[in-house]
């Protein structure tokens, strides 16, 4: 049986709860609906077995646990899951979309996905991306590109393309990403869902294959604000197995919030239609007593060449490990972006070319931070464009590397600096893709991050667009 | 090189944000550049790919050489932004967190009691 979808974490549990739907009847629906989008080559694994287990489970504590606990122990009951598939879950084969571990099937799972199973979660497949998490549009996975499902013909941003897609279309109710230099904003952005890049050190890394090490993010998308926070406050805290984790005091929001315009963000070469909308979105929050303040962020112009020393660097360290003999294919099944970038980051650590490079863009990186450790004594969160455009074509970046490496100009300093950002949709332009913000706050403000996200959703409409495409597929 | 009308733009975006063109002396690196920093990835390459990856490699390594005007005298490199350090466990076996010998070699068909196989790396000896 086919139920309506819902298209909110609450509104899935109040079926439940209320017997509209059961959890095996939600699995029913969604795998329906990627077996008829298989087109948009969302899902490389789709974990029917593992979801109908999950399902049966969630239906059978409904009935078990009194209705005023539940949501207390199950936090994600019934929420069905698709995880990017650089998650590593037990017994479910995970690829990093790469032809190294095509066939690998790993014999843990990753914190994150251990969690969000606790919770009650539903993991229903694991998703398509570039390979290991290279690229800015989807079309480095080894498996064939993913499908923007606003438009067909153009990317849904990356790499984590295939769970911005799935949610973009409804094809599992939240997914997990990883954002090491925009890799869950930018798609979330092309894609018109909300994307959610956690504060370095909130969520662990353990399980996840790793990308850069300094840079590497566990979040989430989801339609709504209140779901990626919902995800969050399950998944983020110490595990005992990533040193990098704090448990943090997440202060609650003040009640003035001052919200700063990075100039350097709004220069010629943004995509004026992008400048506009992010601009209407700044109007939207001084509409709700929001002080607006011009800030200044110099060193943003270095962002992309820091990132393109330090991330490659790091990579060329983590692909190091697959060698083709505890597991996966050996060296030569690597894709040509992952060689590149094993090259490039070989080259910059090599000797001769170490200080010139690699510990110069330390030093750069210190600036950045630096510059935003400045404007969080002014302001406590800024707004800024995701990317310079809205979603590109597919085939319009692939020959060209450095210009794909462009795309990621506005995302890569969260990065650098280890800080948190949200990235909402806000509008659909003429062509009919999706166009959006990013709010970027100092560590450990996350609450002031959701909350901010969740005014400007009470205020503005982008949800029902989002949800009246959903009907499309 | 065809640049599209998106890419000018965003070309435009970073001269205006590093006052330089992107596509100004380039950092060559020749192929034997390449080959060695392939030899160093434990990396076999093609010679298709070396004549793909020489050219985009060089491009790359010319624009990030950008940073060489950034004034960073008296500025601390930075390698990881959590602030910690030395974090410690207690040292306690933990055998439900271990894989058991049959999980660990799971991922491989080239194992051999118990172990993993592995290329020779030492030649036999000829004079022997």
């Amino acid at each position: 049986m086919n139920i309506d979808l819902p298209t909110d974490i609450e509104e899935t549990q109040e079926g439940l709860l209320a017997k509209k739907f059961s959890a095996v009847e939600l699995v029913d629906t969604y795998l329906g609906r990627i077996e008829k989008n298989k087109d948009l080559n969302a899902f490389l694994t789709v974990s029917s077995d593992k979801a109908y287990f999950q399902a049966k489970e969630v239906d059978r504590v409904i009935g078990e646990i009194p209705q005023k606990d539940i949501l207390k122990q199950k936090p994600l009951l019934g929420v069905t899951i698709a995880h990017k598939d650089l998650y590593l879950t037990k017994g479910i084969r995970t690829t990093a979309s790469s032809n190294v571990l095509k066939d690998y099937v790993p014999d843990y799972s990753a914190t994150v996905v251990e969690r969000m199973a606790e919770a009650g979660g539903i993991t229903i497949g694991k998703t398509n991306c570039d390979a290991w998490a290279h690229g800015a549009s989807g079309e480095n996975s080894d498996f064939g590109p993913v499908k923007n499902p606003w438009n067909k013909e153009y990317v849904p941003g990356g790499s984590s393309s295939g769970s911005a897609a799935s949610v973009a279309a409804g094809l599992s109710l939240v997914a997990t990403g990883t954002d090491t230099g925009g890799s869950i904003r930018q798609p979330a952005n092309f894609s018109g869902v909300v994307g959610f890049k956690p504060t370095y050190g909130a969520v662990s890394r353990y399980g996840v294959i790793a990308m850069a090490s300094s840079l590497d993010c566990m979040g989430s998308f989801a339609g709504r604000v209140s779901d990626v926070e919902k995800i969050f406050n399950v998944v983020k805290g110490k595990d005992g197995f990533d040193s990098t984790i704090s448990d943090a005091s997440y202060d609650k929001p003040k009640d003035r919030i001052k919200i700063g315009i990075p100039k350097e963000y709004f220069i010629e070469g943004l995509d004026k239609e992008v400048e506009e909308s992010v601009l209407r979105a700044s109007k939207v929050f001084e509409k709700q007593g929001i002080e607006l303040k011009q800030v200044s962020l110099p060193n943003t112009m270095y962002g992309i060449s820091v990132y393109y020393i330090v991330q490659p660097a790091e990579v060329s360290s983590n692909l190091g490990r697959f060698d083709g003999i505890r597991y996966g294919n050996g060296r030569d099944a690597f894709g040509a972006e992952a060689k590149r970038r094993i090259m490039l980051g070989t080259y910059v650590l090599s000797a001769g070319y170490y200080d010139a490079y690699y510990l110069k863009a330390q030093k750069v990186r210190s600036k950045i931070i630096e510059d935003f450790d400045n404007v969080f004594d002014e302001v406590d969160a800024i707004i800024a464009p995701v990317s310079p455009t809205s979603a590109f074509k597919l085939g319009e970046k692939t020959s060209d590397p450095l210009k794909m490496y462009l795309s990621d100009v506005l995302t890569v300093s969260a990065n650098l600096a280890g800080i948190p950002a949200l990235a909402i949709p806000s509008e659909v332009n003429r062509e009919g893709l999706p166009l959006g913000f990013q709010l970027i706050g100092p560590k450990f403000s996350e609450l002031s991050l959701f909350g901010l996200g969740k005014l400007y959703e009470s205020v503005t409409h982008f949800n029902n667009k989002w949800q009246t495409n959903l009907k499309r597929f | 090189m065809i640049l599209t009308h998106r890419f000018r733009k965003e070309l435009r975006l970073f001269k205006k944000w590093t006052n330089d063109s992107i596509i100004g002396d380039m950092a060559k690196l020749s192929k034997s550049d390449v080959l060695h920093v392939a030899k160093l990835a434990n990396l076999n390459l093609t010679e298709k790919e070396i004549d793909k990856f020489a050219p985009q490699l060089s491009k790359v390594v010319d624009f990030v050489g950008e940073l060489s005007k950034v004034d960073t005298n008296n500025v601390e490199p930075t390698s990881q932004t959590t602030g910690l350090s030395n974090i410690t466990r207690i040292d306690n076996v933990n055998l439900a967190g271990s894989l058991t010998e049959d999980e660990a070699l799971s991922g491989s068909d080239k194992v051999y009691n118990g172990y993993f196989k592995v290329n020779a790396i030492l030649k036999e000896r000829s004079d022997k």
